[in-house]
């Protein structure tokens, strides 16, 4: 199995296969739909103004998602109330809703790869090789498992958005992924689809 | 009647942490058929790991704890309003202990209310009244959003799929169903299938069968075959656990016949997820029994 440190460099991305699977440490964020939408709608299309803390969170997460990995992950947190916040449970969530904004993020913020579940389309396989980047497939569900890999909470952002929208900075140790999107325009998740639609249709049709 | 807040807050921590030995039982017999070293059998392997891991450590299975459903029959008398409220300020608490996720938001405002407090229908609770010497029964299913939005109903005849208004239309669209939901609901899932009823009976009768066991036969010979068959056949399709491909794709399938009127014929498919939390409690005077 590889084991792979952030930040990561477009080599290491290039040499990537669907089918690998992966040992991903460092230092990542989480974003879900909340945070996508605001990252696009502030800083890429700027169809809105950056207002109260905006533009200081985008300095503060640009350094972290430059060769970094954006998690689509909705934590459950112990220590909200005292600030001593512990990841309890967090596996991925579906990511096909960012879809419309994250090969415009990854190449944004030069984002070397997108954890999540579920796999995403044709827009963000295209990103994924202009970028360059991966999509790395966690396994939904696994929630207290992949809280274990985090080891540390190094600061959140954005909590007014609530605890499983917020972007939660974590390092992270031996955190298993699979490769199902390359660089190269490999994609797990068309190829099952196309093989279980040519079932679904020998099914239906001898019936 | 007697505050059961607290062994509620219990019937919700075991929901959440605990993964019923039937469903367990059932992933690791797929464990067992996946070839070994694929990524099939990978995801199998650390979703046991994890069931496990959850329980030693009372954490959450799954992160998203889904809408917490509850199934209440009460004995002739009871309060439902008191129950409704012992049940909510549960639910709270459940909440702050991490057993639950925040996850009520004001679909207008957007806005987290933080502590699973919401409107009517959040949590959402079923009342069914029983004989008085019937014990109080509460049931809980937490059923996550990556699963419920790859749920789906339809309208028979389908032309596009040369589904009519028959048992033969009906597999066709369930299969669809599970085609579409490709690995997104956290593959392999359970498939609960309501045949009639108006659009909301349907959806909420497709839940109910959820309730019960894997492998449980359907005491109606012509749908308990049914269920077998679709089983059989979504497993063919190759979806696999997460969608990595695989033989395991559906765990069970469970479908419930409905009345309807002449107009309509809804076919509704609650995907259930792996991670198929569901508990109850029975209250036998001042014993709360768990099973
Ligand atoms: S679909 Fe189920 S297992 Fe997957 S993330 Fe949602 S609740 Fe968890």
């Amino acid at each position: 199995m590889k084991k792979i440190t952030i930040p990561i460099s477009d080599e290491a991305i290039r040499e990537l296969k669907v089918g690998d699977s992966v040992l991903l440490s460092g230092v990542m964020l989480t974003g879900r739909d909340a945070v996508h939408k605001w990252m696009n709608d502030t800083f890429i299309t700027k169809k809105r103004q950056p207002v109260g803390d905006d533009l200081e969170v985008f300095e503060a997460i640009k350094p972290i998602l430059d060769g970094g990995i954006i998690y689509h992950c909705g934590p459950v947190v112990s220590g909200v109330e005292t600030g001593d916040y512990k990841f309890v449970a967090a596996g991925p969530t579906t990511s096909i809703r960012e879809e419309p904004y994250q090969a415009l993020v990854m190449e944004h913020f030069n984002i070397k790869g997108v954890i999540g579940k579920g796999g995403m389309g044709a827009k963000t396989l295209k990103g994924c090789q202009d970028t360059p980047a991966v999509y790395f497939h966690a396994i939904g569900g696994a929630a207290s498992l992949i809280a274990q890999c985090v080891q540390k909470v190094l600061a959140v952002h954005k909590l007014d958005f609530g605890v499983p929208e917020a972007i939660w900075v974590i390092d992270v140790k031996d955190f298993l992924v699979v490769v199902t999107m390359d660089s190269h325009g490999g994609s797990q998740h068309a190829v099952v689809e196309e093989k279980s639609q040519k079932v679904l249709d020998g099914l239906i049709k001898n019936s | 009647m007697q505050d059961l807040t607290q062994e509620i807050l219990e019937l919700v921590r075991r929901t959440s942490t605990d993964l019923p030995p039937d469903v367990e039982a059932k992933l690791r017999a797929s464990y067992a058929d996946e070839e070994d070293g694929s990524a099939a059998q990978g995801a199998l392997d650390t979703i046991l790991k994890n069931v496990e891991l959850a329980r030693k450590n009372s954490t959450p299975i799954c992160q998203d704890t889904g809408t917490p459903l509850f199934y209440v029959h009460y004995p002739e008398g009871n309060s439902t309003r008191k129950i409704k409220k012992m049940i909510q300020d549960a639910v709270v608490e459940a909440t702050r202990l991490n057993y639950l996720r925040p996850n009520s938001v004001n679909a207008i405002t957007g806005k987290n209310t933080g502590d699973n407090t919401g409107d009517d229908h959040y949590p959402t609770i079923h009342f069914e009244e029983v004989d008085q010497d019937q014990p109080l029964t509460i049931e809980l299913m937490l059923k996550g959003g990556g699963c419920e939005n790859v749920g789906a109903q339809y309208t028979l005849p389908n032309t596009e799929m040369g589904a009519g208004r028959d048992l033969a239309g009906v597999r066709k669209v369930v299969l669809d169903a599970v085609h579409q939901a490709q690995g997104r609901g956290c593959a392999p899932g359970i498939l609960g299938v309501a045949i009639g009823g108006d659009r909301s009976s349907s959806y909420l009768a497709s839940k109910e069968t959820l309730l019960g066991e894997i492998g449980e036969e359907n005491p109606n010979p012509e749908l308990n075959a049914m269920e077998k068959q679709i089983t059989e056949e979504a497993n063919q399709m190759g979806v696999g656990p997460m969608g990595f491909g695989g033989k395991t794709t559906v765990l069970d399938t469970k479908i419930k016949g409905l009345h309807r009127l002449p107009a309509s014929y809804f076919v509704s498919v609650s995907y259930m997820c792996w991670a198929y939390r569901r508990r109850k409690m029975t209250v036998k005077g001042s014993e709360v029994i768990y099973d």
